[in-house]
């Protein structure tokens, strides 16, 4: 593991440009700055092509003999059945609006982060391969990079791995762009297309190698996952006195819940997982959690389309089996990309079940018409509207909360209200960050799209430099002490980002605060938080 | 990518960072070998019952336990376990006991 420099280096960006044109500048793949490779075992698990121990510092990557051919065949058959990525090859003006607003470009100053230029490493190839321009002028001297085509090379396979994973494809450069192209999904083809060589990472193959055997991208089997579930109960009877025995995999529940395996396992996330247990308790949610669709998340999205449908599959095939009335997810981030996007075409619409309907206020969420998938935001939003929740937000009132828009659940649905609507329920004190790292501006955590690994911790601190200083300015401002998210990468990556930039700010999600702030019937009065910090003093002892 | 590191006459099969592939590979001399990478310098008792509450829950579970589960089950708190194993459950303790990392959103 390669030391972090520290923030008042790392802070230093350098913006200059380097002399050489952006064809004939490598990449700098050296240790700290790639991702460990995918693991064999994984890909022999996922029938994967090309499974070998490898390593990017290696000179030959071990490619497939054929190699050219496969990235040729795979780029072709992408565009056919994309008309999307066609139309975002050929409509790139070049315009820059995109350059500025990547938080990767934003914290390293590297020219390649520039979505416009992230495209370009694809569109190059695609421009000499599949256009007339590029072929008619590659017919001239110099005429090849006039048109800015090149000829693909094993070295620009190795630049393609160095920059589609430094994106963590939350889109905010798409919301700039006049045409709206999706950087997101020329990332997401790029990995497409590395994944068919046999080029992938440990952090994404070995969650979606697990989620094949066990349901979940940890590796939580059907017994512990039910182990894990009560021991949060245990808790929540120390802390409340309430007692709570949640179903698994129960046949004929009205709802079947879908939460992220990181709140399963990782703090803060677990206490998320406590506010969820409480708030079905508190309105007597008829629901059951499923051991087999045990994961929100889909780590498939962050390695090709088929996968990504794989992994989706499961839940639904899990909501039939149990012959629930619809699926309620919860604090996930790029789960509802899956959801919202993409589900609907490839594994839906998903008839079978009943459009979403609140038991408790009769809402009728007909946003979620096809997909019968509701957002815990969007849910436990209309029960506070609907006065269906006995609240005490006094017990958050040592904490001074801001809310970070997780890129997916903002860019993808649009999910920019009901978080709010929910905080200002159960607590007193929040304040917005400023309003252009906000909502569909929202600025990633910089280790999304299964960047989150700690071999790269100084590309990711990197990257969420434009986020940590928009925290940073309400933490000066306005002594905020806590960021809100409903994300588990999230919940997983802003505690480094936060110690490294902005010391003294925690994290947590949404339903944790719900959780805390929820008056229990028959409750014992809460001397503790579900940290088990004393109640109002911020400087109790976390460690538990 | 796989590396093979010999140590005291046997020899492990670890990943990048150092933890082993496999947890088969597990021998008392693994011990040796991160207790010196972990500049501890004598294990006592209780460094001796957060790997044997690793491994049971690794055997039975095919992971590692949460932190909070390890502090349940050991009594000790996160603290006292960084105090045992300077670079933490993970890095230090799972490490030391044979597991490998946890991934996905964590």
């Amino acid at each position: 593991m390669v030391d972090v420099p520290k923030p008042e280096e790392l802070i230093k960006v350098d913006n200059k440009p380097p002399a050489k044109g952006w064809m004939d500048v490598p990449p700098d793949i050296s240790a700290g700055k790639y991702p460990y490779p995918a693991q064999p075992k994984s890909l022999k698990y996922l029938d994967l092509p090309n499974p070998r121990d490898w390593s990017p510092l290696d000179d030959d990557w071990q490619l497939p003999e054929n190699w050219k051919e496969i990235v040729h065949e795979g780029l072709k058959e992408r565009l056919d059945k994309y008309r999307s990525l066609k139309v975002f090859m050929d409509t790139c003006v070049r315009c820059g609006a995109c350059a500025d607003k990547c938080h990767f470009y934003i914290g390293s100053g590297d020219p390649k982060n520039m979505p416009v230029l992230r495209a370009e490493l694809l569109r190059s190839i695609y421009r000499n391969d599949f256009t007339a321009a590029g072929k008619i002028m590659s017919l001239f001297p110099g005429g090849k990079r006039l048109a800015g085509a090149r000829t693909l090379t094993k070295d620009i396979i190795k630049e393609w791995f160095s920059y589609f994973y430094q994106c963590s494809e939350c889109r905010r450069c798409s919301v700039f762009c006049p045409y709206g192209i999706d950087t997101a999904e020329i990332t997401m083809m790029g990995r497409e297309l590395l994944n068919l060589l046999g080029i992938n990472i440990h952090w994404i193959k070995d969650p979606v190698s697990n989620c094949f055997r066990t349901g979940n991208h940890l590796g939580i089997q059907p017994q512990n996952f039910k182990e894990i579930v009560e021991f949060f109960c245990e808790d929540i009877e120390e802390i409340t006195g309430v007692t709570i025995n949640p179903s698994f995999n129960r046949k004929g529940a009205e709802i079947l819940f879908i939460t992220p395996s990181g709140d399963a396992f990782a703090d803060p996330g677990t206490y998320t997982f406590m506010g969820y247990l409480l708030l079905f308790e508190h309105i007597g949610l008829d629901y059951t959690f499923s051991t087999y669709a045990s994961e929100g998340g889909n780590f498939g999205l962050f390695t090709s389309a088929e996968m990504m449908k794989r992994l989706n599959s499961k839940m639904y095939a899990e909501a039939s089996r149990l012959g629930v009335k619809w699926i309620l997810g919860g604090e996930c981030g790029h789960m509802w990309r899956v959801i919202n996007q993409y589900m609907d075409t490839m594994n839906g619409p998903a008839d079978f079940l009943e459009m979403p309907v609140s038991p408790i206020t009769g809402t009728k969420f007909e946003n979620a018409a096809s997909t019968k998938m509701v957002h815990i935001a969007e849910f436990t939003a209309d029960l506070i509207r609907h006065n269906k929740l006995k609240l005490d937000p006094s017990r958050n009132d040592h904490l001074v909360v801001t809310y970070h828009d997780s890129c997916n659940p903002a860019r993808a649905m649009g999910l920019f209200e009901e978080p709010r609507y929910v905080i200002n329920n159960v607590c007193n004190n929040f304040y917005e960050m400023p309003e252009s790292t906000i909502k569909e501006n929202t600025f990633c955590c910089g280790s999304g799209s299964g960047l989150n690994t700690e071999e790269i911790m100084e590309t990711r601190l990197q990257g969420g430099l434009p986020r940590a200083n928009a925290v940073k300015h309400v933490h000066d401002k306005n002594g905020v002490n806590m960021l809100s998210c409903v994300c588990a990468i999230d919940r997983a990556v802003f505690p480094p980002l936060m110690d490294y930039w902005v010391p003294g700010v925690d994290v947590t999600g949404v339903h944790e605060l719900v959780g805390n702030a929820l008056v229990m019937e028959g409750e014992i009065e809460r001397t503790t938080n579900l940290r088990f910090e004393p109640l109002g003093d911020t400087e109790g002892d976390s460690d538990e | 990518m796989a590396e093979t590191v010999e140590f005291e006459g046997k020899s492990f099969n670890v990943d990048e960072d150092g933890f082993i592939l496999d947890f088969n590979e597990f021998c008392p001399e693994w011990i040796q070998l991160v207790k010196k990478e972990e500049g501890i310098e004598e294990l006592n008792e209780e460094h001796t019952k957060v790997i044997d509450v690793l491994q049971d829950y690794y055997k039975k579970n095919g992971i590692a336990p949460m932190v909070r589960v390890l502090s349940k089950l050991t009594g000790f708190k996160l603290k006292h376990i960084y105090e045992l194993f300077p670079s933490g459950p993970g890095k230090g303790a799972c490490k030391m006991a044979g597991l490998p990392k946890p991934t996905g959103c964590v």
